[in-house]
């Protein structure tokens, strides 16, 4: 009692208080020393104080290891306290005294044989936890035994130590057959066994992504889900996890693991609760849509997770993550729940973004009204990242759902009067989205934009407002001075508003050539020749040499028509989709990436698939996340942001035009001008260079087969192909052309043997002909005239036969066509009606024209924009065809089908099938979306279109199987 | 599975560290230090944190940061309900969870820790179990361990945690039984600055406290269990009776435990029980504004609403606010423009008003955000749904408990969103 009172008197600091707290205060030194002759103390009490106090010092991260062969020394004692603090410090230390840890082995053995059961497991768990390799294999037969105890609580400690041993010694583990012992434990009579073995295997299947452990059949599910009711609540989550793996046979087994599962949506613990959602999500997948018990279930899904939604902040994020992923797949569960998402001002941030983010994901006509005053009211919040989010919110709803587009606009144009600065910025970077997705609409607020100028100091916003300047220069009566203001700190902007700023003065000048001549030469010169960045400079560049080489194709360029921006951009792609609702619940669910993009932990993770969905859209995968899964650390695959979807979207301007006629000749006045203003200045600033590049250009016109030496403008083909090169699409292979075939024979055209071909070269297409004069007379005055036809081909020229045609003489001609003529729906649909006069007669023939030849250059859709129209697509426009004898490998077919511009957008591998996701744009703006299957060693090839006028399908197939088999 | 935790206060210090697997450097802890570093309040860190080899769960809870350290792929809604129950256990046994109560019970703390979880996986987490294998700290027990030696570890198997309910151990004995329950529910809503409600939800607990001999088996049943289509239950809950019957059926377990809680959605029509009455007037070219607050009852059942606690995040600008309550009173702290009113009780006859001037910085324009005001606010035996309890019953045992069922209403987040008159100076000549 009397050493008591001292060592009270000592812990001056926390009073009288007889606590803990007095091993806090041992910091002096000797203190080791001190403790040590303590821990050899006779006396019983002492001994157990001293050890306290190690375990105190232990705790706080002192370093008192020195004292190990003292505390392990007490480690015989029938104190159970004692003993087991004893055994807290061995799995503390023993890792850095592996030589004393031996000492610590025959006390284990025997512990192992007590009768007592919670001595038994005591010293099994402890057993696990001493990470040294020499006591391991020590530890194997007293482990044995425990695995095959008589008392569950015992075998359920042993299941955990497998694991733990597993994580030390995998070899040996498997050796001992404990992996066996551990399956066997799934059929154990006991629930908390059975969770324990379940929850082992799983840890253990980590690490070894290959080995069969949990082979899950039906007879083991059923023991699973008996289990399920009757295991703590841990154990329901790691038998749940377990579940989520299974692939029912059939919707009837699926139907009865959901009905089992249902009611731990009502449990307390929100991990049970999210599991199960998992478990229901998943196995949904298989019940057929028509079934009454899928709408039950669907109704039973909404409740739990709105209630995880009044849980604590920190459980709120994880739901919120997670119900960010289900109402990306199924919307309708959560359509009604809008106002659990709305914010609260005292939501911590991070919840509120989430929260922001589900709310424009469940914006529909029907709710619209409500979630804008919301956002108008968010948007006077206090927080500055939550404003901004909310600004755009509502230029994402604007441009989801589109009867709110006017209220949005004028929303934010209540917002930009508020002069709040970054409300501004952000309205005014929302409001370019706007003018993107519906042009010709709401220019009316270009005004009001126009009087905030000044105030915009963001880059982003400079650039988004200097785009609608450049975009409707036209309407900006000022607009020259405007952009000049922003021209004179032209070096001290960011590259983004450079950029812009080029582009917007380029287009200013094309659409007001007489006032801005010097604004767009300065702006040349600051970007190509006072700019050090290479982008910059190249773009200026091409816009000099279009201007003075071709005004017409310059402002086909420029001024070209952009698609319009896709509602939404921000959607994860499908595939990933699947995957991460394969892993709710998890890490990878609360970053939306697939568990192989984290590395440490999962050591190739097999990528997870929702059971039962047909057709492509379970396949469609990014490259990204396709070689993630072979281990190696590509970026892991995230959503979109924002970031990248603006910057593709400034940068479009660049893209080249769709129509891709042959220029009309320059005529105006203003064109002429143009050329006379810059023409002098470029040549020697750009005579080498220009002489190069078409060089280049004539080399791409020629690069295709054997082309006759055509009409084809080398310059403009040039730039055509500079432009592609420009974005990104790579060096071409050459399409493929069909061979001439007889078109009109002799016979018919009294002498006159016609045979042709279509080719499509540097954006041109071409019907190629060869003309005989089979007759004995010469022939003169040739002419040709097309039928209306399917997509409006037309001649764009006369047909150039300059020389009379002699008997016996040939004569090659490239007639090169636009597709502005006059159309109708020809049957097939590539079938062309064509008219040859001469100076004998007319002739009439049909041929059909490979579809291939009205391919774009710009036909490779932006990934995002792809995953969207695919599933836009409704299903019954897909159709599917085979391609058999085709020998080449993905990447040869794909580098194929690219000089036919059938452009591959990503590519995939699964069980050696690669996929590749291809799209193609008609030259009447009709895309084309196919998915390519290869399986090495199979000759046979399948291809899935999926278009809004499928009518075209079967001409675009038959043009994948002539240019993929020749 | 959980590999560490560390303990870390508000001033960023880690004070207690347990590994479950193999030590993690505590060094692991700074990336949660640059992430509260980042937040603007103590509760906006992110409660998952990647690192490069970990990642760090956190809850902050007591003004303590409870962080979780895990190497794989686990789910973070598990290892943030484990630190939940992380906390509990030691409000359960300290009756605080403070960082002084931990640091004086450092031993039992380390005891619990390592019996919930082992190699990270939960073990005990049940306050019953817990209970029979590690003996609360009572200052009596101190004393008595102190004098005789004895140890708060329990010897015996925990028997509870092997039978078919191991929520609930064996060989109970009371001298009074008694069956408490108490009906809570709270009320979250917006309304809008015209008073009309935006959203309005009402999140429903029944905690009870059972002291009953021996394996009592209770049926609970309800007026209009209608209300209740989206519950949680405590694992004693037999949930097949529910459905199909609508009655709940359980075996409690022993002591204080929540037996279901509850969500009644904004779909469904909930009452509001106050109003606020606001008008919040800047004045164009005066530095001055006007703050006038009334608060009145309504849809109360007659019963009264007390404890009733005002709080708004005043506008940046405003400097000071002189206000008169006509009850209570408040206070306005200029740095953190939080404006708090303790209004107590409403009485219906003299409804509680706030009303007098706010001081703008000179110069400053009319401020940007609109405040949103916070009430608090309880209402003694009324649950705000309708929800009532039809009647409770006893089997399996002989004895008559003591049975009683309590109701409460309180305001959960209750926010009334306002909105500020601007007045035009009329210049006269």
């Amino acid at each position: 009692m009397q050493e008591w009172a001292n060592q009270l008197c000592e812990s001056r600091q926390f009073g009288s208080k007889m606590t803990d707290s007095k091993y806090f205060t041992t910091t002096k030194k000797g203190e080791i020393f001190e403790l040590k002759a303590e821990l050899n103390s006779d006396k019983k009490e002492k001994k157990k104080e001293a050890v306290k106090k190690v375990i105190a010092s232990m705790t706080v991260g002192k370093d008192v290891s020195a004292l190990f062969p003292d505390v392990v020394n007490c480690m015989q004692t029938d104190n159970l306290e004692l003993k087991k603090l004893v055994y807290l410090y061995l799995m503390n230390y023993a890792k850095s005294q592996p030589d004393m840890a031996i000492m610590a082995v025959n006390t284990f053995v025997k512990d192992c044989e007590d009768p007592n059961p919670l001595i038994r497991a005591l010293a099994v768990r402890t057993m696990g936890c001493i990470r040294v390799d020499k006591i391991t294999e020590y530890l194997c037969e007293p482990l044995r035994k425990c695995l095959k105890d008589e008392d569950p609580y015992v075998r359920k400690t042993a299941a955990v130590c497998v694991a733990k041993l597993h994580d030390i010694n995998a070899q040996l583990v498997e050796d001992q057959g404990f992996l066996d012992t551990l399956k066997d434990l799934i059929s154990d009579s006991n629930p908390m066994v059975v969770a324990n073995a379940v929850a082992a295997l799983s840890e253990i299947a980590e690490s070894h992504p290959n080995s069969n452990l949990m082979d899950l059949n039906p007879q083991t599910i059923n023991k699973l889900l008996t289990a399920l009711n009757e295991c703590t609540e841990w154990g329901q989550i790691f038998i749940l996890d377990c579940l989520a793996n299974y692939t029912p046979r059939d919707d009837r087994e699926s139907q009865s693991i959901c009905e089992r599962v249902t009611p731990r949506l009502s449990h307390a613990n929100s991990a049970v609760v999210l599991s199960a959602v998992k478990v229901l999500m998943k196995f949904m997948e298989m019940l057929p849509k028509d079934l009454d018990y899928y709408g039950t279930l669907l109704k039973k899904l909404a409740p739990p997770l709105v209630t995880l939604l009044s849980a604590e902040p920190e459980l709120q994020y994880v739901a919120l993550r997670n119900i960010n992923l289900i109402v990306q797949r199924r919307p309708e569960i959560l359509k009604h729940e809008m106002k659990v998402f709305f914010v609260k001002y005292n939501d911590p941030i991070y919840v509120k973004l989430e929260k922001l983010d589900i709310m424009i994901r469940l914006a529909s006509q029907a709710n619209i009204a409500q979630v804008l005053a919301e956002l108008k009211e968010y948007a006077t919040e206090v927080d500055v990242d939550f404003v901004r989010k909310a600004v755009r919110a509502i230029g994402r709803c604007a441009i989801k759902v589109e009867q709110s587009a006017e209220r949005c606009v004028s929303t934010l144009l209540d917002l930009i009067q508020t002069k709040v600065n970054y409300v501004v910025q952000e309205a005014i970077v929302v409001i370019k989205d706007i003018f993107r997705k519906y042009p010709n609409k709401y220019e009316s607020v270009i005004a009001t934009l126009c009087e905030n100028l000044d105030s915009l100091d963001e880059p982003e916003a400079r650039a988004a407002m200097i785009w609608i300047v450049g975009e409707y220069a036209e309407r900006i009566d000022n607009a020259d001075e405007l952009l000049e203001s922003f021209l004179e700190g032209f070096h001290d902007e960011s590259t983004q508003v450079q950029l812009q700023l080029l582009t917007a003065i380029v287009k200013l000048f094309l659409k007001k050539p007489t006032e801005t001549q010097e604004l767009v030469q300065q702006v040349l010169s600051l970007a190509t020749q006072d700019s050090d960045n290479p982008d910059l400079r190249d773009r200026g560049y091409i816009y000099w040499r279009l201007l003075s080489t071709d005004p017409v194709a310059a402002k086909e360029v420029v001024l070209a028509e952009k698609p319009l921006i896709s509602e939404e951009t921000d959607l994860i792609e499908p595939t990933l989709l699947e995957e991460l609702i394969c892993h709710i619940g998890t890490l990878a669910s609360v970053y939306h990436k697939p568990p192989s993009a984290f590395v440490e932990g999962s050591r190739g993770v097999q990528h997870k698939r929702l059971p039962g969905s047909t057709g492509l859209g379970e396949s469609l995968e990014s490259p990204d996340t396709g070689s993630a899964a072979g281990g190696s650390d590509a970026p892991p695959a995230v959503i979109p942001s924002q970031g990248d979807l603006l910057g593709d979207l400034l940068n479009l301007d660049l893209t080249p035009p769709a129509t891709t006629g042959p220029p009309p000749p320059p005529t105006s006045g203003m064109q002429l001008g143009a050329m006379d203003l810059l023409g002098g200045g470029l040549d020697s600033l750009l005579g080498g260079d220009l002489g190069g590049s078409s060089a280049m250009g004539a080399g791409f016109g020629a690069a295709p087969a054997a082309s006759p030496a055509s009409f084809s403008a080398p310059v403009s083909g040039g730039l055509d192909d500079l432009f592609d090169l420009g974005g990104g699409v790579g060096m071409p292979m050459g399409a493929y052309n069909p061979p001439k075939t007889v078109w009109l024979p002799a016979m018919k055209g009294k002498g006159l043997e016609i045979s042709g071909t279509f080719a499509r070269r540097a954006g041109i297409i071409q019907m190629e002909m060869t003309l005989i004069n089979k007759a004995m007379s010469v022939m003169t005055d040739f002419a040709i005239q097309f039928n209306r036809n399917s997509f409006g081909i037309a001649p764009a020229g006369p047909l150039q036969v300059l020389t009379p045609l002699s008997p016996n003489q040939t004569i090659e001609v490239a007639l090169p066509l636009n597709t502005v003529g006059p159309v109708m729906k020809m049957d097939p649909l590539n079938n062309l009606q064509v008219a040859v006069k001469n100076n004998i007669d007319v002739f009439y023939f049909s041929c059909q024209y490979p579809i291939s030849v009205l391919f774009v250059e710009d036909g490779k859709m932006e990934r995002q924009v792809f995953l969207a129209t695919w599933k836009d697509i409704p299903n019954d426009n897909e159709s599917q065809f085979q391609i058999k004898d085709c020998h080449l490998n993905s990447d040869a077919a794909s580098s194929k089908l690219q000089g036919s511009n059938i452009f591959t957008i990503a590519k995939r591998t699964v069980d050696g099938q690669d996929m590749l996701y291809q799209s193609m744009k008609l030259t009447n703006s009709i895309w084309v979306l196919a998915e390519l299957r290869v399986q090495a060693g199979n000759p046979t090839y399948t291809i899935s279109l999926k278009c809004r006028a499928p009518e075209v399908s079967q001409c675009v197939f038959q043009t994948y199987e002539a240019v993929l088999k020749n | 599975m959980i590999h560490s935790l560390f303990l870390i206060n508000a001033s960023g210090d880690i004070f207690l560290e347990k590994h479950w697997k193999s030590v993690v450097s505590r060094s692991v802890c700074d990336y949660f230090f640059e992430a509260q570093e980042r937040a603007t309040e103590p509760e906006n860190v992110p409660p998952v944190i990647p690192t490069p080899h970990h990642y760090l769960i956190s809850v902050l809870r007591h003004r303590i940061y409870f962080v979780a350290v895990i190497q794989s792929e686990v789910p973070p809604l598990f290892v943030i309900e484990f630190l939940h129950r992380v906390v509990d256990t030691f409000q359960d046994y300290f009756g605080v969870c403070t960082e002084a109560a931990i640091k004086d019970n450092v031993v039992v703390v380390y005891e619990l820790l390592e019996e919930m979880l082992d190699n990270g996986f939960p073990l005990a987490t049940e306050s019953n179990i817990l209970k029979e294998l590690i003996k609360p700290p009572t200052i009596l027990r101190t004393m008595v361990n102190t004098i005789t030696g004895s140890t708060n570890v329990g010897e015996q198997l925990p028997t509870g945690q092997l039978s078919v309910v191991p929520w609930r151990r064996t060989g109970v004995k009371y001298t009074n039984n008694e069956a408490y329950f108490d009906v809570v529910e709270e009320i979250d809503a917006i309304i809008d600055k015209s008073g009309s409600t935006i959203t309005a939800e009402i999140q429903g607990v029944i905690d009870a406290c059972v002291k009953l001999t021996g394996m009592p088996d209770l049926t609970l049943s309800f007026m209009n269990p209608r209300l209740l289509d989206d519950v949680s239950f405590h694992p004693c809950v037999r949930f097949k009776r529910w459905e199909a019957e609508r009655i709940l059926s359980f075996i409690p377990p022993d002591g204080n435990f929540r037996l279901l809680s509850y969500h009644v959605s904004s779909q469904n029509l909930v009452a509001i029980p106050v109003y606020v009455k606001h008008n919040i007037t800047f004045r164009e070219g005066s530095s001055q504004g006007r703050f006038d607050l009334t608060l009145g009852p309504k849809q109360t059942m007659g019963k009264a609403v007390e404890s009733v606690l005002v709080s708004s995040q005043l506008p940046r600008g405003v400097l000071n606010a002189n206000l008169n309550p006509s009850q209570g009173a408040y206070t306005f702290d200029p740095v953190t423009k939080l404006l708090t009113w303790d209004v107590g009780k409403i009485n219906p006859q003299k409804l509680p008003n706030l009303k007098g001037t706010m001081n703008l910085q000179a110069g400053a324009s009319k401020p940007d955000e609109n405040p949103t005001i916070n009430i608090q606010f309880k209402i003694q035996q009324m649950a705000i749904s309708g929800l009532k309890v039809n009647r409770l019953d006893m089997y399996g045992e002989k004895y008559k408990p003591f049975k009683g069922i309590k109701y409460m209403t309180k305001a959960g987040k209750f926010q009334v969103r306002t909105y500020q008159h601007f007045l035009m100076v009329q210049t006269s000549m």
